[in-house]
C-alpha cells in the first residue's frame, strides 16, 4: 500500500506520500546548483523592483494631483516644499514627531491589511482604534497593579477591546454574509459614541479634573521614552515587532495561509477543507485587535490617558496606508512613515505656508484612489503592448518594416 | 435585409473555421450551413468547440484560418456590436439583465446613437419604447409587460427579455447558448413555443444545447461537433418524431456522435479487488441527486459518465463535503463521514481533482509555493506547530512536484496565474497525488491537456489503482474512460441508470442511458454488508 494510514482519520495531519517525503528529503540535501540561488535572488530583486516601482509611480501621481490644490491656496511652493520638509524631516524634534505619528498609522494600517489580505474589508479600524484606546485608558486608570503589569493589562485590554468591536461584524459575516464594509461603518459610529459617553460628565470613568478625558495613568505604567528630548516613546519598537510577528503570521504560519488563501479565492479554501467561517472570524478578530493595540500604544505612549478625540482619524488613513504599501507589511513601514511626514510637515505647511492641514486627507484620498485604479492601468499596460505586439506580427507577415 | 435571389443564401455559412489555443485544437475545419428561417441545433459536450465556434462568428475571437458569410456576404466582425449591425444577436448563457430596471429600461439600454451632446439632452422616450416592445411582444407571443421590472420576472419570462432584447437590436439571426439551462420544464416550454412562433416570423436560430428532447422537439437541423470537428449532421424536419421508433434510433445516433463511437481498444488489466474503500449508501442532497448507492472497491476505477449537469457536480461536492447530505452515508475505509467536514476528510485519505479549476482548484494570484500548498498546512514536513510554516519545505515540495510532473514554469515564486492552463493542471494533478489519496476523485481530470500531459495523468491514475486505492473518475470522454476504468456507472437526473464492467463496455447501451432511451433500467442495488461499516462518528 502506499501510504501508512493513521490509525485515526482525521487527525489534523495532512498526509503525504511517503516517496513524495522521500523525494524532498533527497532534494533538500541535494547541493543547489550555483545558479539556483543567484535565479532566486534575480527573481526577488525584480519583483522588488516593481513594487518599488508602483509605490513610487502611485505617490508621484497623488502628489502631482494635490499641487493645483496647493497652488489654488496662492502659496509659493518653495516656501511650501521647504516648510513641508523642516516639518517632517528638518531636526531632531521633527524627525521623533514624525516617528510618534507614523506608530498608529503602521499598527493600524497592519489592522487593515490582514483583514484585505484575507479578502475582508475592515473599514472599521478607528472604531476599534478608540474602543481599544478606551479600555486600556481605563484599565490604566482604575486597575492597581505594579507598572510593568498594569502596561501589559492596557496593551492586553487594549487588544480585546479591539476585537470585541470587531466581534459582531465578524459573527455576521461568518454566519450571515452580512458585509463587514456595512457593519464596521457601523460600529465606528457605536464605538465612538460609547467612548464619548464613558468620559462624558454623566460617564463613569470620566477624571475628576479634566473634563473628556480619564484619570491618568501612572507615570511608571506608561510607555518609557525611547529618545531624549522628545516624545518618541517605546510604541515605536511595539510597532516593528507586530510588523515582523504579522508578516511571520501571514506567510509562516498555517493561519496566515489560510487567511492569504482565503482572500485569493474563497473556493479553493472551501474545497481544501478551510473552515471559511472560522478563518473569516480570526481574520476580523485579529484586525480588531489590532486597532485596539494601536490605540492602547496611543494612550500609553503619547497622552497618559485617555480622551475623546485623541484620535486623529488613523484608522482611515491606515487604509491608505496598507493599500499604498500594497498590502505588505514590511512596505508599511516605508508607507506609514510617509504619512507621518506628510502629517508632522502639514503643522508647519498650515503655520509657515499657510496650507490647510486638510491637504494630507486630499493626498490620502488621491492615494486610495490611485491605488484602487492600478488594476485598470496594468489592464490598459497590457493591451497597449499586446496591441503593439500585433501591429508588430502584422507587419513582419505583411514585409513591411515599418 | 438580404436580396431575394432564386438560390436562397445562408443565413450563416461558416466555411474551414479552425482555431488552435496554444496545444488544444478548438475547431478543426469546420463547415456550418444555417437555413435561413430555420431552427438548427449545435449539439456537443462541453469542450466539444460550440462557445469558440459562436464567439468567432461574433468577431469575439479571431479564426485561424475559415470564412464567415451572413446572407451570401462575406464579413469579418470585430465586435459583436458589428454582428448585431449585421442582424445576429446572441442571447449568453448567463443573464445580461439589470434587476433593478423595467423591461424597456433593459432593452433600450446601450442602444443610444448620435452624439454625446445629442444623448445627454435628448429626451428619453419610455412611452415610445414601451409600445413597441409591447408591439414585438405581442407579436412572438413573448406575454412580457414592458413596463415590469425585470427582479419581479420569473427566470423563464428574464430568458425571453433576453431574446426581446437581441430582437430589439434588429437580430434575424439568433444563437442561443442553451437557454433552458436554468428554466424549469414549463416554463422551458413556454420559451419553445416563442422560438417556434419566432420561426414562423422568420427569424433564423441556432440553438447551442446538450439537452436531447429539447434538439428533437425544437430543431429542423441538427450538428454535432466532437473535439472541436463536425462528427455528423442530421435532418430533423419531415421525420415523425412523435413516433419512438423513429425517434429512439436518431436520438441514440446523436448521443453517440456525441461522445464519440471509436470502438475502445481495451488494454490489458489484471482485476484488482481490494476491500471496499467507497460506500455510498441511500445518498442524497435532496434536490438534484440521489438517492443513489454505488461502491468503489481498492484498486477499482470507477467512472461516472452521463450528460453533464445530471447530478455529478452534486456528487462530487456531497464526496467532499461541500454540499450537505439530506440523507444516506458515505462510507470511506469503514468509516460514515457524511457529517465530517472537508478537512477531516481529506486527512481520512480523499482527494480531489476538480473539475473547475479556477472555482475551487488554485489561486490564481497566489504562488505555485502556496498553491502546491493547499490543504498540505497542518502538520509535518510544512508544519511543526501552530506558529510555524516552513517556506523552505514548501518550495522544495513544489520543485519536486514542478520536476515530477513537468510543470513548465521559470520559477516556482511566479503566480499560478503566469502558468498555461495545463500546466496549471498538472501542478493541480501533481498536488492531489501527493496526498497518497485512498479515494481519488478526479474529475475531468485531463480536461485542457495535451497529448502528452494527459498520458501522464491517466498513469497516475493507474498506478494509485495498482496500489490499491479507489479512484472515481468523473468524465465527459468516454474514450479516456474506456482507456483507464474498471467500471462504469451511468448518471442521469440524479441517479443511477445502468451499471458496466469493463469487459462488457457497450458504447451503444451506454448512449441510450445516458439519452434516457431506455427510461430508468432498474439496477440492481448492489449488496450491502452492515458489518463493513462502523456507526457514524
Amino acid at each position: 500500500m502506499r501510504a501508512k494510514r493513521p490509525d485515526l482519520p482525521g487527525t489534523g495531519t495532512a498526509r503525504l506520500a511517503p516517496d513524495m517525503a522521500e523525494a524532498m528529503e533527497a532534494r533538500s540535501h541535494a547541493p543547489r546548483a550555483p545558479g539556483a540561488y543567484l535565479a532566486l535572488t534575480r527573481d526577488r530583486a525584480r519583483t522588488f523592483g516593481g513594487r518599488a516601482l508602483i509605490f513610487v509611480l502611485t505617490l508621484g501621481a497623488a502628489m502631482l494631483c494635490a499641487l493645483p490644490f496647493i497652488l489654488l491656496s496662492g502659496a509659493n511652493l518653495a516656501v511650501t516644499a521647504e516648510a513641508f520638509f523642516n516639518g517632517a524631516l528638518g531636526s531632531k524634534f521633527a524627525v521623533a514627531e514624525t516617528l510618534v505619528q507614523m506608530i498608529p498609522l503602521l499598527i493600524a494600517g497592519l489592522a487593515v491589511a490582514i483583514s484585505f489580505h484575507g479578502g475582508l474589508f475592515n473599514i472599521g479600524v478607528e472604531g476599534q482604534l478608540i474602543f481599544g484606546g478606551l479600555v486600556a485608558g481605563v484599565i490604566g486608570a482604575e486597575v492597581n497593579a505594579p507598572p510593568l503589569v498594569l502596561t501589559a493589562l492596557c496593551l492586553l485590554g487594549g487588544i480585546a477591546g479591539g476585537a470585541f468591536a470587531a466581534l459582531i461584524p465578524a459573527l455576521l459575516k461568518a454566519y450571515r454574509g452580512v458585509h463587514e464594509v456595512v457593519t464596521t461603518i457601523m460600529i465606528n459610529f457605536i464605538a465612538i459614541s460609547v467612548a464619548l459617553y464613558a468620559v462624558s460628565p454623566a460617564g463613569p470613568f470620566v477624571s475628576a479634573t479634566q473634563p473628556s478625558a480619564t484619570e491618568k495613568i501612572p507615570r511608571e505604567a506608561r510607555l518609557s521614552m525611547i529618545w531624549d528630548g522628545t516624545r518618541l516613546h517605546f510604541g515605536l519598537i511595539i510597532a516593528l515587532l507586530t510588523v515582523i510577528g504579522i508578516w511571520w503570521l501571514l506567510y509562516r504560519t498555517p493561519l496566515g495561509f489560510r487567511i492569504r488563501l482565503l482572500g485569493a479565492n474563497p473556493g479553493a479554501a472551501r474545497a481544501s477543507g478551510v473552515s471559511v467561517p472560522r478563518i473569516t472570524i480570526a481574520t476580523l478578530l485579529i484586525s480588531g485587535g489590532l486597532g485596539g493595540l494601536a490605540g492602547a500604544v496611543q494612550v500609553l505612549g503619547v497622552y497618559g490617558r485617555f480622551f475623546d478625540a485623541f484620535s486623529a482619524g488613523y484608522g482611515y488613513d491606515a487604509i491608505a496606508v496598507a493599500l499604498l504599501a500594497a498590502l505588505s507589511p514590511i512596505a508599511m513601514i516605508i508607507s506609514a512613515f510617509f504619512f507621518a511626514m506628510l502629517d508632522s510637515g502639514a503643522v508647519q505647511m498650515q503655520a509657515v505656508a499657510g496650507i490647510s492641514r486638510e491637504m494630507v486627507g486630499v493626498v490620502s484620498g488621491l492615494v486610495v484612489a490611485f491605488v484602487a485604479i492600478q488594476p485598470a492601468i496594468l489592464h490598459l499596460w497590457a493591451r497597449l503592448r499586446q496591441k503593439t505586439a500585433q501591429r508588430r506580427d502584422r507587419n513582419i507577415t505583411s514585409g513591411d518594416p515599418a | 435585409m438580404s436580396a431575394p435571389s432564386v438560390h436562397k443564401a445562408a443565413a450563416i455559412r461558416l466555411t474551414g473555421i479552425d482555431k488552435r489555443f496554444g496545444a488544444v485544437h478548438a475547431n478543426r475545419a469546420i463547415d456550418l450551413s444555417v437555413a435561413p428561417g430555420s431552427i438548427h441545433g449545435l449539439l456537443g459536450e462541453n469542450g466539444a468547440g460550440k462557445s469558440t465556434l459562436m464567439k468567432i462568428l461574433f468577431g469575439m475571437i479571431h479564426a485561424d484560418e475559415g470564412r464567415v458569410e451572413i446572407d451570401g456576404t462575406p464579413v469579418a466582425f470585430r465586435s459583436s456590436a458589428e454582428a448585431l449591425s449585421a442582424g445576429i444577436g446572441m442571447v449568453q448563457q448567463h443573464f445580461s439583465l439589470i434587476p433593478a430596471f423595467s423591461v424597456v429600461e433593459n432593452l433600450i439600454m446601450g442602444r443610444a446613437r448620435g452624439s454625446v451632446l445629442s444623448r445627454l439632452t435628448r429626451k428619453l422616450d419610455l412611452k415610445a419604447a414601451a409600445e413597441r416592445a409591447q408591439e414585438l411582444s405581442d407579436r412572438f407571443g413573448f406575454g412580457i409587460d414592458p413596463l415590469a421590472k425585470v427582479a419581479t420576472l420569473s427566470v423563464g419570462a428574464r430568458q425571453k427579455v433576453e431574446i426581446l432584447k437581441a430582437l430589439w437590436g434588429g437580430a434575424r439571426t439568433l444563437v442561443l447558448d442553451e437557454p433552458t439551462a436554468a428554466l424549469s420544464p414549463p416554463e422551458a416550454d413556454e420559451l419553445y413555443a416563442v422560438l417556434h412562433r419566432l420561426r414562423s416570423e422568420g427569424t433564423t436560430i441556432v440553438l447551442i444545447s446538450h439537452k436531447m428532447p429539447e434538439i428533437m422537439h425544437l430543431c429542423d437541423r441538427v450538428t454535432v461537433l466532437r473535439d472541436g470537428a463536425v462528427v455528423g449532421e442530421a435532418e430533423l424536419a419531415g421525420q415523425a418524431l412523435d413516433e419512438p421508433a423513429v425517434r429512439q434510433p436518431i436520438e441514440a445516433a446523436l448521443v453517440n456522435m456525441m461522445i464519440g463511437r471509436d470502438k475502445p481498444e481495451l488494454p490489458e488489466r489484471a482485476p484488482l479487488e481490494g476491500p471496499v474503500i467507497l460506500d455510498i449508501r441511500g445518498l442524497t442532497d435532496g434536490t438534484r441527486l440521489g438517492p443513489i448507492d454505488l461502491k468503489v472497491h481498492g484498486g477499482e476505477i470507477v467512472a461516472v459518465v452521463g450528460v453533464e449537469g445530471n447530478g455529478q457536480s452534486e456528487l462530487v461536492e456531497l464526496l467532499m463535503g461541500l454540499r450537505k447530505a439530506r440523507d444516506g452515508m458515505i462510507g470511506i475505509d469503514n468509516h460514515n463521514v457524511v457529517d465530517w467536514p472537508t478537512q477531516r476528510r481529506l486527512d481520512a485519505g480523499l482527494a480531489h481533482i476538480s473539475e473547475d479549476r479556477h472555482a475551487t482548484g488554485v489561486a490564481d494570484t497566489m504562488s505555485l509555493i502556496d498553491n502546491a500548498s493547499i490543504g498540505f498546512v497542518d502538520g509535518a514536513p510544512f508544519s511543526g506547530s501552530p506558529l510555524s510554516l516552513s517556506q523552505k519545505q514548501r518550495r522544495i515540495f513544489t520543485e519536486v512536484l514542478i520536476e515530477q510532473h513537468k510543470v513548465r514554469t521559470p520559477s516556482p515564486d511566479l503566480p499560478m496565474a503566469s502558468l498555461s492552463g495545463g500546466n496549471q493542471q498538472k501542478l493541480v494533478v501533481g498536488r492531489e497525488l501527493a496526498r497518497a489519496p485512498r479515494l481519488m476523485i478526479a474529475a475531468q481530470p485531463t480536461r485542457g491537456l495535451d497529448i502528452g500531459s494527459t498520458v501522464a495523468v491517466q498513469d497516475a491514475l493507474l498506478r494509485l489503482r495498482a496500489e490499491g486505492n479507489a479512484v472515481l473518475l468523473l468524465s465527459l470522454d468516454l474514450n479516456e474512460v474506456f482507456a483507464i476504468a474498471d467500471r462504469l456507472v451511468v448518471l442521469r437526473k440524479g441517479r443511477i441508470v445502468g451499471t458496466m464492467q469493463s469487459a462488457d463496455f457497450d458504447i451503444d447501451q451506454i448512449g441510450r442511458w445516458m439519452s434516457g432511451a431506455v427510461e430508468h433500467v432498474a439496477t440492481k442495488p448492489e449488496e450491502t454488508d452492515p458489518q463493513t461499516l462502523e456507526a457514524a462518528s
